[in-house]
């Protein structure tokens, strides 16, 4: 995540050294170490409160019958081939909307802060961008159905206009690529808010610097200015993926809970629609966590190697 | 630079169609409510439902006091671990991660299990709501928080304000807050935008909020829907653009937040 001068931290890391280590005896310096993270004990406290007892109950009760005792049987129901399909499409939608919604989120926060756009827009444009990400759930699923549902804007000027029939041409916004737009309406103003503090600190003087040098655009891009920003691409991609993953309400909204995704399987289990078998839903929950924990280790081993580059 | 913004202005012509078309199409579906004519009637009939208000303001409640509660807790620490204890940041980098681990139907489900039973029979306690909204929006505050104390020099600014006799209180208030503005605000909006339309834990631990209100009429009506879409939209509009608005006029922000050495 690094994008500040390294060389200024590293400075600051070793000016703050002899601070922690002088004076006083050996029990002296280890109080002296540990007396600063007591300053974080309220907020680790809430965290593991709210967060983290919360999920580990989750993981317990995966292994728990109805009536609390030890089984692994829960799992065996998540290799039912419905199951599988529906972790299957919920990957691929995250993946695809992560994709198309940060590519385009990427230019718009790239436009607003270096990219040479005027700087009246950029006030607007992260205003905008906060009201567009909350535009997500039940009110996104409303304007959708307005716009590309069967009696849509979209749909029926395709129909009068073009004489092509939306609906006729495999499209339906209640399966995947309906879905799929849906969500790329709140994943890219997510992606201009999360990647703007990156890009705002990109310094006018880097690239000043590579073009006295005599460095083309493109070796600033390639030198200086991917590796600098991708650890922060990167983490902005994977928080789209996971709030894709994890988005329950805009697909319950605008599928009335049709659409074969964890989400809203898990969703069935709680609110006791379909089997009502909590056990079952606690195994679908820890299979989605493992997929999410999975990505951000992926994550953090792509973070790894870009910051080799940076350095 | 002026030959490159082309790009830039294709990407943001096509982010504006995204979002605007949807709009446009939404405002005027809601306007069909009496058939046969362009009317406002399907908007009036959603002022004329008692609930509508009542969930909305409960909403915003909830969002005041995430907000609240959210900054309290994250601000200090995130300034904490960058001053006095920067071995902690690859923990908190991780926990920042959790809330995608565990997205908030996973959440709900754990605070339930967790929390219905004594000695800990929170689950009828608004309290509860609040505080799985404040892990929901945690990463979006630490992250922005995080972006603005690493655009600052924050140890350079401390030494200063300390040296010229600076205590915490006035270090906190008068130095860092101060060059935080931008980071801060866009952490506000994340988490107005997170806990106003959030369906998913107000609806599984039933609380009466907007999300879930939303949801209800979209099940029975046709026109409606579109109207509360429209309002939903334009009322936090009306919100985020008024705490911009106050911002700006503040004094010493944005230019400070490159330019601190």
């Amino acid at each position: 995540m690094s994008f500040a001068p390294s060389k200024e931290g590293r400075e600051g890391a070793r000016a703050a050294r002899p601070l922690f280590g002088s004076g006083g005896g050996r029990l002296g310096a280890r109080l002296r170490r540990i007396r600063p993270w007591a300053g974080l004990l309220p907020f680790l406290v809430f965290v593991s409160a709210f967060m983290l007892f919360p999920a580990s109950s989750i993981l317990v009760g995966s292994f728990q019958d109805k009536g609390g005792a030890f089984t692994t049987a829960n799992f065996a129901h998540l290799f039912k081939p419905n199951i599988i399909a529906s972790y299957i499409v919920t990957i691929r939608i995250s993946a695809v909307t992560a994709a198309l919604g940060g590519v385009l989120g990427f230019l718009i926060a790239y436009g607003i802060t270096i990219g040479g756009l005027p700087k009246s827009l950029r006030s607007f444009m992260s205003t905008f961008s906060g009201v567009a990400s909350n535009f997500a759930g039940v009110p996104l699923a409303f304007a959708f159905i307005a716009t590309l549902g069967r009696v849509g804007l979209v749909t029926v000027l395709l129909r009068t206009i073009f004489g092509f029939e939306l609906y006729g041409s495999g499209f339906n916004l209640y399966s995947f690529w309906g879905l799929s737009l849906t969500y790329i309406y709140f994943q890219i103003p997510l992606m201009v808010l999360i990647v703007t503090p990156a890009l705002e600190g990109m310094k006018k003087e880097w690239r000043e610097a590579t073009e006295s040098l005599g460095a083309s655009s493109l070796q600033y891009w390639v030198h200086v200015g991917v590796p600098v920003l991708l650890p922060s691409i990167l983490a902005a991609l994977i928080l789209l993926f996971g709030n894709a993953f994890g988005a329950y309400a805009t697909a319950y909204a605008l599928t009335g809970g049709l659409i074969n995704i964890v989400p809203i399987l898990i969703g069935a289990q709680i609110r006791g629609d379909v089997l009502h078998d909590p056990n079952l839903g606690y195994a679908l929950a820890l299979g989605m966590v493992i997929v999410m924990a999975a990505s951000i280790v992926v994550y953090s081993w792509l973070q790894r190697i870009s910051s080799r580059w940076v350095k | 630079m002026k030959k490159r913004s082309g790009l830039s202005w294709l990407g943001l012509c096509l982010g504006l169609v995204y979002f605007f078309l949807p709009l446009l199409a939404t405002f005027l579906f809601s306007l069909h409510g009496k058939k046969g004519v362009l009317s406002f009637a399907a908007y009036e009939r959603v002022f004329a439902d008692p609930q509508f208000l009542k969930t909305f303001g409960f909403s915003l409640e909830m969002a005041v006091f995430t907000v609240l509660a959210g900054l309290a807790l994250i601000v200090p620490t995130a300034i904490w671990i960058q001053l006095k204890v920067p071995k902690a940041k690859p923990l908190i980098e991780v926990l920042a991660l959790m809330p995608f681990v565990i997205p908030p139907i996973i959440l709900a489900f754990g605070l339930i299990r967790s929390y219905s039973k004594p000695p800990f029979a929170l689950v009828s306690s608004p309290a509860l709501l609040v505080a799985g909204y404040v892990i929901i929006a945690f990463p979006y505050i630490y992250r922005s928080v995080d972006a603005g104390l690493r655009a600052m020099d924050l140890r350079g600014l401390s030494e200063a304000a300390q040296s010229l006799g600076a205590g915490w209180p006035s270090l906190l208030f008068r130095v860092v807050l101060p060059n935080l503005r931008t980071a801060l605000l866009s952490a506000v909006f994340l988490t107005f935008a997170i806990v106003i339309g959030e369906l998913t834990l107000a609806v599984l631990l039933a609380w009466p909020a907007f999300g879930p209100y939303m949801a209800l009429v979209g099940r029975d009506l046709a026109y409606e829907p579109a109207a509360l879409a429209i309002l939903s939209f334009a009322m936090t509009w009306g919100s985020i653009g008024l705490i911009q608005a106050i911002s700006r006029g503040s004094p010493g922000q944005r230019s400070s937040l490159g330019g601190t050495h």
